[in-house]
């Protein structure tokens, strides 16, 4: 279009403001989507800014009032900020690098010569589908209940006796049910990368004399190395916001034993309704994801880069 | 070299039928685990109630729909079609929204695309925590609180980066001749989109479709904060039989296989879209 502008010197006005105008024309469509996520996003999160500055409870009237860093300083000086911090650390660190393992192993089984591959892995992603709070709920009142749970029944004959799982060992419960869930998700994605290998490739190794195992390490870890990371980014943004099983399993119980950031929100905000803390939280999860996200969708341009230049 | 290749050739590369065998039965092993968590809730579900919360385990039983009879009849419907108008609702909004801006992005490209694709992908993972507050208080204000077209709009906030990225992948696999063909025939901006762009990519729709289903049906935290008893969906359904009510293990399962069955089936049969759609058209 400029080209055409500077024909003969002479700068044609009419065709700059048609390229405005084209340029408008084609940001139109894109005008609606833009305009929704700014108004349902963009702006609540600036008030949410605003609010982290102020006291105020709904529970009481009047209560609106300036309040400085105090929220923040309290986040900083309160137990409970802390405790929600190291669980969704642990929570998410733990689920995301156990289903990977998991994933990881059940995709290299399912991508190997096996009877019924389908049906396995039609059957292996029912627990990601299953709604999260009525798998949760299965999890704690069918299998893991210590006086009719299937788990605790099956367990006695070892000498662990009638464990009570979701009390005893909250976090354990918490982060089985998630890896359950979770797994599939990772297998899924590590199945996509290890069907896009080359047979080939596998089968030379083999005639160079290379064992299953060092064929995996070197050949097929590299391969889905991208896979692998992408799924774990994906996943830890998911996992990061685990709220649906910690309602249903343990209401971030024993005590704050359970209780992570979305929980903890959850109780300041609407048990307790206290919108000024409850707002600094959110800037504060948003900080914490936002670090995550950055390196996430860093992965998921590089992997678009990858499928482009195939 | 000469000794690696002998070895080889006693070990072909497809593996003896024995270790197909093996493989085979570890597998079936390691799926089982996985799935019998739904299978139980299945089992559970057509046992009566002193069956399903006997010691030890009932596991031979003649099946009843008693159950599923008892949920269907009783309150759990109007939570189920909750669950239906919002998700189908904000599915077709966000399908409405996401295709022209995917269309723009991918057919047209605007100047900058990468940072408005960032940014909306970056909305997408926003942390529910910060917007919750003034969209309560915004729904609050606008006695949105407890309605279904509140959680609707919710829902098409949480699924439309992923649909414009979605639709955006399954563009770009378009032949860029088929809409300049178009565009010289004349062909308006919407007849376009409708006519050419609408059919051509009916798999990316569906796929989009199946994701933003699978994300808003099962949502929770905003269903179970934004509701309580008109709008409430069917997890919101689930939460009376958290504890206290003990022994009625026959009739949550039948209510858990239910709220369930609409996204596994949707899950199972579209499982190819399913890959794409969880990672945004990266892995196909």
């Amino acid at each position: 279009m400029s080209a055409v502008a500077e024909v003969g010197g002479v700068p044609v006005p009419t065709a700059a403001s048609l390229a405005r105008r084209d340029a408008w024309l084609r940001r139109l469509p894109l005008l609606p989507a833009f305009v929704y996520v700014i108004l349902v996003t963009q702006i609540p999160f600036a008030l949410t800014v605003y609010y982290s500055f102020f006291s105020w409870n709904l529970l009481k009237d009047n209560s609106f009032k300036f309040a400085g860093l105090e929220n923040y300083a309290r986040l900083l000086t309160d137990e409970s900020i802390r405790i929600a911090v190291w669980n969704t650390v642990l929570l998410t660190i733990s689920v995301i690098a156990i289903s990977v393992v998991l994933g990881l192993g059940v995709a290299t089984l399912l991508n190997s010569e096996v009877f019924g591959k389908g049906l396995m892995r039609t059957l292996m992603i029912a627990p990601f589908l299953i709604m999260p709070t009525a798998g949760a709920l299965i999890w704690k009142d069918t299998l893991l209940n210590p006086l009719f749970g299937l788990l605790p029944y099956l367990l006695a004959p070892l000498g662990l006796g009638r464990v009570d799982w979701v009390n005893q060992y909250p976090m354990v419960s918490v982060v089985a049910v998630e890896v359950w869930r979770w797994t599939p998700f990772m297998m899924l994605i590590i199945l996509a990368g290890l069907q896009s290998q080359n047979p080939e490739v596998m089968e030379a190794a083999r005639v160079d004399g290379a064992s299953a195992f060092q064929a995996f390490r070197r050949i097929t870890l590299p391969l889905v190395r991208p896979f692998i990371e992408l799924g774990a980014l994906l996943g830890s943004l998911f996992v990061v916001q685990t709220f649906d099983s910690i309602f249903m399993l343990t209401h971030g119980g024993p005590g704050e034993d359970t209780t992570n950031i979305p929980f903890l929100l959850y109780l300041v905000a609407f048990q307790g309704f206290n919108i000024g803390q409850a707002s600094a939280i959110g800037v504060v999860a948003v900080i914490l994801t936002t670090l995550i996200a950055t390196v996430a969708l860093r992965t998921l341009f590089s992997i678009f880069q990858v499928e482009a230049r195939r | 070299m000469s000794a690696n290749a002998t070895r080889a050739n006693a070990m072909p590369a497809g593996g003896f039928p024995t270790s197909k065998v093996l493989w085979s039965v570890v597998g079936w092993l390691v799926v089982f685990v996985f799935f019998f968590p739904v299978l139980w809730m299945w089992l559970e579900a057509l046992k009566t109630e002193p069956q399903a919360a006997s010691s030890p385990p009932t596991v031979f039983f003649v099946p009843t729909l008693l159950e599923f009879q008892e949920v269907m009849s009783g309150d759990f419907p109007p939570f189920f079609i909750n669950s239906a108008i919002a998700s189908v609702g904000s599915t077709l909004l966000v399908l409405v929204l996401g295709l022209p801006a995917a269309y723009a992005l991918a057919i047209r490209p605007v100047k900058r695309t990468q940072d408005v694709l960032f940014f909306f992908i970056s909305t997408r993972f926003l942390p529910f925590a910060a917007s919750l507050v003034p969209l309560y208080l915004l729904a609050r204000d606008l006695h949105l609180l407890d309605n279904i077209i509140a959680l609707t709009l919710i829902y098409t906030t949480i699924n439309l980066p992923l649909g414009v990225w979605l639709l955006r992948s399954f563009l770009l696999e378009i032949p860029h001749d088929l809409f300049e063909a178009a565009q010289v025939d004349g062909a308006s901006f919407l007849t376009e989109l409708v006519r050419i762009v609408v059919p051509l990519i009916a798999p990316g729709i569906a796929a989009t479709s199946l994701i933003c289903l699978i994300f808003s049906w099962n949502e929770f935290f905003y269903a179970v904060n934004f509701t309580s008893s008109v709008a409430a969906t069917a997890p919101v359904f689930l939460v009376g039989f958290i504890s206290g009510r003990g022994l009625f293990y026959a009739k949550l399962a039948a209510a858990a296989t239910l709220a369930s069955l609409p996204v596994l089936l949707a899950g199972w049969i579209a499982q190819k879209q399913l890959i794409r759609g969880l990672t945004m058209g990266a892995v196909k």
